[in-house]
């Protein structure tokens, strides 16, 4: 069977996978860029602070993945639970940079203009200080969804979901006739998914970034 | 005491436009202090000072010298460590800051726009914090763009990159003025555009005053552009300590001490010609003719005047030509040849130093005065601009010494009374 009768035999199960894939990445996503961006506005006036932030969520990234998937397993489980607390985790760390770099490159005599109009530190925050800050943020959320789509394959060994089961069984049958296909088709999916979110995020930012600040 | 919103001072009732305007606000500065942790001196030192209700004050002085911090200091960007601030009356030291700010407008250095917004969003930004209704703000960016002299259909939607230096810092002011604050605080506004420029904006600045009669608080460290500007400066030493505050034309001419001398820089005479203008001088009255008249009157005005040239005025009553006696000779009897044009004139709201210039580089060292429509209204010459110079100076000498001498008898007076009242005291 070659690569393509074998896409063309399991197109739905490949399907559902991609589908599973991009769900649980897109999910976690969202948490780690609400917890990102939360965790740069938190920190970034102080310069400890923020530093402690960056480095913190940098020595999350060192942890390899498998083993971070496998201490998880003990305290929350097989299955879902690891691969979404994993993916967070490792999602935070370019959005928290790019967010406190962001807001810390906001020009200072834009924030003291907005003060002097009398805007309170909440309006400051919403209506200037993050709207100026979203390219670079945006740039953060990108560049974590790359690694995400990569890292959620690795899931798999927690018996989550995703492209990454494919893989998995693939490398654990290798030698019989359809292992090459089931790694390729997972590994190319995981490229097609990432590419697709790439385009989507190119969308966003056509849609989000105000003209007036657009490169 | 400070001298409260003299109602003479204020404009007739405003009658353009649908917006009820508000006009100043007096400001008292009392003791303000402003001392930073870990360091020996306070930033700022026990300022105290009186701003009238309309008028334009500048704080000038070396950089370094607090004039910033003072300024930031009346709408609590930076809050003062010591001293009370009363606007209109009101004691606002301990207002909530974000409520005081709306209703001070504040323009600062490169204009302070917010990139991400359009020229409109940012006008409206102090409108819409104050819950104005939407079609009333609306109504409000048409008319403060209106205000700044940029047309609102063209300006409304672009963003501020899309904008020229000068253009952003006319919407700057705006966004300051949209909530129709009774106060002004400038920041150096002016400091990061090219002179031209910047010489536009101060004369749109002094345009928009006489309209709009705010306060106006503005620091520079160009004294030129305080002079230009205002109506009382401040000259600040260091810690805000204040070496003098008085009107542009008494610190020109009878400066406090060597320090304010030294900031007034030389040439203190030229740039009190910036002071005044041709209509306060006495304008000569030439002989005219216009190019209507028949050719034997303009013979016979220049045998009859008495003067050596005459000036020939066009259809409208223009300045067009400087006939001299044997100009119409020599051109034949034709007046298409005859004589030489008029190339520089003066408004009757020019300054003198305007007119000077004007006289010293024309060869025969005389400039038409033009009223509306750049019609003839008489002319300046040499002669004139010096006597009048000469006397301004000596007026100005002579009020400086005036003020100088009641200041003195105030003090001895006062003096006095406290000896008098201390003396009362221990007897009773």
């Amino acid at each position: 069977m070659n690569f393509w009768e074998y896409l063309g035999s399991r197109h739905q199960q490949l399907l559902i996978d991609a589908y599973q894939h991009a769900s649980v990445v897109f999910q976690c996503m969202v948490v780690a860029t609400l917890l990102g961006v939360l965790i740069g506005v938190v920190t970034y006036r102080s310069e400890w602070a923020g530093n402690l932030a960056t480095t913190a969520t940098a020595t999350l990234l060192t942890i390899p993945a498998l083993a971070m998937i496998g201490l998880l397993i003990p305290v929350v489980g097989l299955g879902v639970p690891p691969t979404v607390i994993a993916l967070t985790l490792y999602g935070l760390l370019p959005i928290v940079r790019n967010a406190i770099v962001g807001l810390r490159g906001v020009d200072p005599s834009l924030v003291d203009a907005a003060k002097g109009i009398g805007m309170s530190r909440a309006a400051r925050l919403a209506r200037v200080e993050l709207p100026l800050a979203w390219p670079p943020i945006l740039t953060g959320i990108r560049v974590s969804t790359q690694m995400l789509m990569g890292i959620a394959a690795i899931a798999a060994y927690a018996s989550g979901p995703g492209l990454g089961n494919l893989i998995f069984r693939g490398i654990a049958s290798l030698g019989s006739k359809n292992a090459l296909n089931q790694v390729l088709a997972g590994t190319l999916g995981i490229i097609v998914l990432a590419l697709l979110f790439d385009a989507a995020y190119v969308l966003i930012g056509r849609l989000t970034i105000p003209r007036g600040i657009r490169a | 005491m400070p001298d409260l919103s003299d109602p003479s001072d204020l404009p007739d009732p405003e009658t353009s436009g649908t917006e009820s305007r508000s006009v100043g606000a007096t400001i008292e500065l009392e003791g303000l202090t402003k001392r930073y942790p870990g360091s020996a001196l306070p930033a700022v030192d026990n300022v105290n000072l009186d701003f009238r209700s309309g008028e334009t004050v500048i704080l000038v002085g070396p950089s370094g010298c607090g004039k910033s911090t003072l300024l930031k200091m009346i709408n609590r960007l930076i809050e003062p460590t010591g001293g009370r601030i009363r606007i209109g009356g009101e004691d606002v030291t301990d207002m909530d800051p974000v409520r005081l700010r709306r209703k001070i407008g504040y323009a600062i250095q490169a204009s302070g726009l917010f990139p991400h917004m359009t020229v409109a969003q940012n006008i409206a930004l102090v409108p819409r914090m104050l819950r104005w209704p939407t079609s009333r703000v609306r109504a409000r960016v048409e008319e403060m763009l209106d205000l700044v002299g940029l047309d609102p259909g063209e300006f409304h939607g672009r963003y501020p990159r899309q904008l020229s230096g000068g253009q952003q810092q006319r919407v700057g002011v705006a966004r300051a003025l949209a909530a129709d604050p009774p106060v002004l605080l400038m920041d150096e506004p002016f400091g990061a555009v090219d002179p031209i420029t910047r010489d536009h904006l101060q004369d749109e600045l002094i345009r928009l005053q006489r309209e709009l009669h705010k306060t106006i608080v503005f620091v520079t460290h160009d004294f030129d552009e305080a002079i230009k500007i205002g109506d009382r400066i401040a000259v600040l030493r260091e810690r805000s300590h204040i070496a003098q505050f008085d009107t542009p034309e008494a610190i020109l001419t009878n400066p406090a001490d060597d320090f304010v001398s030294g900031f007034v820089g030389a040439g203190a005479a030229l740039k009190r010609l910036n002071l005044t203008r041709v209509r306060d001088v006495e304008i000569t009255d030439y002989p005219t003719v216009t190019v209507d008249d028949p050719l034997q009157h303009i013979f016979d005005r220049l045998r009859s005047s008495g003067f050596n040239e005459i000036l020939l005025l066009d259809k409208r009553g223009r300045p067009y030509k400087w006939l001299r006696r044997g100009d119409m000779t020599l051109a034949k009897g034709s007046l298409a040849r005859a004589g030489t044009l008029v190339h520089d004139t003066v408004t009757r709201d020019a300054t003198l130093r305007d007119a000077l210039e004007a006289v010293l580089t024309d060869n025969t060292g005389r400039v038409a005065v033009t009223g509306r429509r750049g019609a003839y209204e008489g002319v300046v010459d040499v002669e004139t601009l010096m006597n009048s110079v000469h006397e301004l100076l000596e007026a100005d000498r002579l009020e400086a010494m005036d003020a100088q001498h009641d200041l003195e008898e105030q003090r001895s007076a006062q003096t006095h009374a406290e000896q008098e009242g201390f003396g009362g005291e221990e007897k009773a």
